[in-house]
């Protein structure tokens, strides 16, 4: 028989084992001397070191996520559980949340980015709610070196095999390409799910007596200190965290869901409480269950069902294992719990009971092996209080001479800029994921938001990720602005009213004044955001440590936003619809070219300070738009984003391979500037006069479509004609061919 | 006419089914479960796409001996229509319902989009309201729908004139001869790789594939008006 030595607490004090856990001297001694007034043993010690990581206790971004605004008429849930809530009318409501994988996916990139969708999907369902759709917004480096390629190839074939599996259809996100995000690429994925109101559950443990069951797979020894693996930057050295990352199996999570879904529905009268057992395994979600409810915990260890033998209450606290949901139920409803279940061929175990005295008690053998306050786990971890300074680079980027970029020929750098990886077609991509799946796809991959019906009702949903990171690393409090402001374009050019935000904030190490600076003022951007565009932040997540060697990736602040179509005629692509319709541009085009792929392009960098942005002016621009599509006047809406006007026309002109005639009084350089707030439409001659007076200055009718496939863009020093089919072939092969290429 | 949607652990194109039978035809449409020893009441079996049993053996391969299928066998003997599409069809294969295989798709990864199949047969129970030679638009979802069968059973379907669909414009999967769908000798079993039920509204991308449910409609009420 195998013994596991464990080291006494003498020990772990003596030789400061916590440390390695990622807990401080002062932690340790925070726990030692006030909240226990002895010395934590092993598990004790254990339990600390996950509940207090920054994964799972926010302990170094709580001051920054307290800044966002988080409540409105129609908030139903924010932060704070699984997921957060909107209310859409008719007793319905959309349920969002996007949640980083990027540690695990950096090491082993199929599971890590599998299981990244698994547990979003859990922590969707375990809110009551059906999930209809995943987005995923990827970073990675350029595609010059194999290591890059694998990471991109397994990701997405680790996406799709979760995403296919289960049945739940990928129809969006986005995929962006960055030096800085080689050796830690970002996969945030984000689950969108339908409730009705009654079935709104918390994951909450409350009711002396009731009990505590455990459903879905059984407890290895995968992913143990999973939370603590995140909260650590990675360098050459620590190449051996592998066993940090968990295995999915998107089957199993199938049955889960369904069986979770019939419990919620149809035995509501037992159910109390559910939790999915996500970062931090087991601990996590029990303490949090009984200290929000205000209750304490029994559990008996023995009766967690174990994959592996020998494991010690330590393992089983910590493990990461996948597809686990933990549940409470009232007491005596054990065998009904059990009938559901096993009709899905899941087991549904007994492993504790509520109790009322704040007290979260393990026991294994018959002994009892942890014995802590409950809320000393799950709410008291300190904040930190971080410093900040500005980065030097900020300083410097102000005074520089804005970018002037040399275009010689505005059609070769069209032809350049459209195999850029971040602009060209993601197609080859997507068509890996089924994006089709419960039939409600109305408007899928590749245009500005995927938009979903919802059956039996008129309404729709719009969904988007977005996050251009360049305008944040130049400006991050104004960059974050224009992430939310870009969201919300996408989700108003697709004819919804932007209703709530969840992100993902990937930062590096934030003990490094300088990267806790670019998370501080770029919440303030989002803030100040939300607030205009009245999206609040209903759930998210944080990734810090985000580095290699000490290079942080840029401030990714990943923006997933949810917006309801009121009727589904409003539904709007972007692609041009047919020849003879006018194209409108929305907004202003100026020399704005900092942080733009343009200057990346030239440059092989980006610098200088970002152009300006105006949330006011935005919101007036997207009211606008949205009051357009409403009135069935817009054939087409694209947000134009990176690469400028003559990118978002080409997007536009390249599904149905329509030309386009448009002249445009500015300089040849101008095409391609990103100034922020533009979209592209296209109307139908007899609703011109309409637009124009709606948008009044802001518009300007550039030309109009055709049936030539030829692009023509005629700018003040140069006139552009194109093959629509050529262009099109270079944007969408230029991603199939840089896998495929060797270097 | 009153459908069965089986529902293996892991099916997740059963929903769509349902829908595209109960909308999309006004017919009647209930769920059984992969446990269930009748399909008494039943007119037409339907067998979903998805991941039967996760797919982590060759897909279908494990479902072909859940519970059910002897009565799906049983009720294919009796000449009553059975239809499986992705998963679906997958399963019929394994359990000697149909000839041939499925593999891995040449490109070795899920692939889905809309396809153009074309109508190779268009009288057989499932496909008599399309006209011979229509073009449809249909999406594939699978990574392993490259339908082989050897060249002995090639010319046998050739000549029996079981092959329903073929891939019209492109072959998306490797594919003997750009096969997209057949069916048995007796004609009621009928099994493909794309999604008919996905495409029985415009406002989704296609209703191309409303025709296929309504044929089988329209023949069950023919027979029954008949008997």
């Amino acid at each position: 028989m195998k013994t596991t030595f464990e080291p006494s607490p003498e020990m772990i004090r003596d030789e400061r084992i916590y440390s390695q856990w990622g807990l401080t001297d002062e932690e340790y001694r925070q726990i030692s001397e006030e909240i226990l007034d002895r010395l934590p043993n092993y598990t004790e010690t254990g339990l600390f070191s996950v509940m207090w990581s920054e994964h799972c206790s926010y302990k170094n971004s709580k001051p920054v996520l307290r800044k966002f605004p988080t409540d409105g008429p129609h908030v139903l849930q924010g932060p704070g559980e699984g997921a957060g809530i909107v209310d859409i009318g008719d007793n319905q409501a959309v349920v969002f949340k996007a949640e980083s994988h990027n540690h695990p996916s950096a090491v082993e990139p199929y599971e890590g980015a599998a299981t990244g969708v698994g547990g979003i999907i859990r922590d969707i369902f375990s809110m009551g709610a059906r999930p209809i759709a995943m987005l995923d917004s990827l970073r990675f480096g350029e595609l010059d070196n194999e290591r890059t390629k694998y990471l991109l190839e397994e990701v997405v074939a680790g996406i799709g095999g979760y995403g296919n599996c289960i049945g739940i259809p990928t129809v969006g996100g986005e995929i962006g390409f960055d030096p800085v995000y080689k050796g830690n690429p970002l996969v945030n994925a984000m689950c969108v799910g339908l409730i009705d109101h009654k079935d709104i559950q918390k994951g909450q443990a409350k009711g002396v007596g009731n009990t505590i069951m455990y459903v879905g797979a059984k407890t290895g020894r995968d992913g143990i200190h999973g939370a603590t693996f995140a909260s650590e930057e990675f360098t050459d050295e620590e190449e051996s965290e592998r066993s940090a990352v968990q295995v999915g199996d998107p089957f199993m999570e199938k049955l889960l869901m369904e069986a979770c879904l019939e419990l919620i529905k149809e035995h509501s009268d037992i159910l109390v409480g559910i939790q999915d057992m996500g970062a931090a395994g087991l601990v996590s979600s029990s303490s949090e269950m009984a200290s929000k409810a205000g209750s304490g915990l029994i559990l008996n260890l023995d009766d967690v069902p174990q994959r592996e033998t020998e494991m010690t209450p330590y393992e089983m606290m910590l493990s990461e294992s996948q597809e686990r949901m933990l549940i409470c139920v009232k007491k005596g409803s054990e065998e009904r719990i059990k009938t559901v279940f096993s009709r899905y061929e899941l087991d549904a175990v007994t492993i504790g009971e509520v109790t009322d005295d704040g007290q979260y008690r393990l026991y294994h053998h018959g002994r009892l092996v942890a014995d802590l306050p409950v809320d000393a786990l799950a709410e008291d971890a300190p904040v930190y209080h971080k410093e900040y300074t500005e980065p030097e680079r900020i300083k410097e980027y102000r005074e520089m001479k804005a970018f002037e970029p040399a275009v010689d020929s505005a059609e070769e750098t069209l032809k350049a800029l459209l195999q850029q990886p971040t602009i060209a077609s993601k197609k080859s991509i997507f068509e890996t994921y089924d994006s089709m799946v419960r039939t409600n796809t109305v408007v899928g991959p590749g245009s500005d938001a995927a938009v979903l019906r919802i059956r039996g009702t008129r309404k729709a949903l719009a969904m988007t990720t977005d996050c251009n990171a360049r305008y944040l690393y130049l400006n991050p409090e104004r960059g974050g602005q224009m992430a939310v402001a870009e969201a919300a374009r996408n989700i108003v050019a697709s004819g919804g009213e932007p209703l709530a935000i969840t992100d993902c904030l990937n930062y590096g190490n934030p003990d490094k004044p300088e990267v806790f600076w670019e998370l501080w003022t770029s919440a303030d951007g989002i803030s100040k955001a939300c607030t205009t565009l009245g999206t609040p932040v209903i759930s998210g997540n944080v990734s810090l440590y985000n580095e290699t060697n000490g290079q942080a990736v840029y401030p990714t602040p990943v923006i997933g936003m949810v917006g309801l179509v009121k009727d589904l005629d409003h539904v709007t692509t972007s692609e041009f619809k047919q020849a003879g319709d006018v194209i409108v541009t929305v907004g202003e085009t100026k020399a704005d070219f900092n942080g733009t792929e343009l200057q990346k392009m030239q440059l092989g960098r980006i610098e200088g300070e970002l152009f300006d942005f105006d949330i006011e002016k935005e919101k007036a621009v997207q009211n606008n738009v949205l009051k357009a599509i409403r009135s069935g006047w817009v054939q087409s809406a694209h947000d134009c984003s990176e690469g400028g006007l003559a990118v978002a026309l080409m997007e536009a002109a390249f599904t149905k391979e329509l030309g386009l005639d448009v002249t445009v009084d500015m300089p040849k350089e101008w095409l391609f500037s990103e100034s922020p707030s533009r979209f592209v439409l296209s109307v139908k001659p007899e609703h011109v006069e309409a637009v124009a007076e709606l948008f009044e200055s802001d518009a300007s009718v550039i030309g109009e479509v055709t049936h030539t496939g030829i692009a023509s863009i005629k700018t003040a020093d140069e006139q552009l004609e194109c093959s629509v089919s050529e262009l099109k072939e270079l944007w969408e092969g230029a991603i199939p061919c840089l896998l495929k290429s060797k270097v | 006419m009153r459908f069965a949607v089986i529902q293996f652990p892991g099916s997740n194109c059963d929903v769509d089914l349902l829908h595209a039978i109960k909308d999309g035809t006004g017919e009647e449409a209930e769920y059984v479960p992969h446990t269930a020893d009748s399909l008494d009441g039943f007119d037409g079996v339907l067998l979903p796409g998805g991941f039967s049993y996760g797919d982590y053996l060759r897909s279908g391969a494990i479902s072909r001996f859940s519970n059910v299928m002897s009565e799906v066998k049983r009720f294919a003997e009796d000449g009553k229509p059975v239809f499986g599409t992705c998963n679906g069809f997958q399963i019929l294969v394994e359990a000697g319902l149909l000839p041939g295989a499925l593999q891995r798709n040449k490109q070795l990864h899920f692939i889905c989009k809309p396809t153009e199949l074309k109508v190779a047969n268009n009288t057989t129970r499932f496909t008599s309201e399309y006209a011979k030679d229509e073009q449809l638009t249909i999406p594939i979802a699978h990574g392993e729908g490259n339908y082989y069968c050897d060249d002995e059973t090639l010319k046998e379907l050739e000549t029996n004139n079981q092959i329903v669909f073929t891939y019209a414009s492109e072959n998306p999967n490797g594919s003997v001869a750009d096969i997209a769908g057949i069916i048995n000798k007796k004609g009621n079993v009928l099994g493909m790789m794309p999604h008919p039920e996905r495409a029985v509204e415009d406002l989704l991308g296609s209703s191309d594939g409303l025709r296929f449910f309504q044929s089988m409609v329209k023949n069950f009420a023919k027979e029954t008006a008949d008997v």
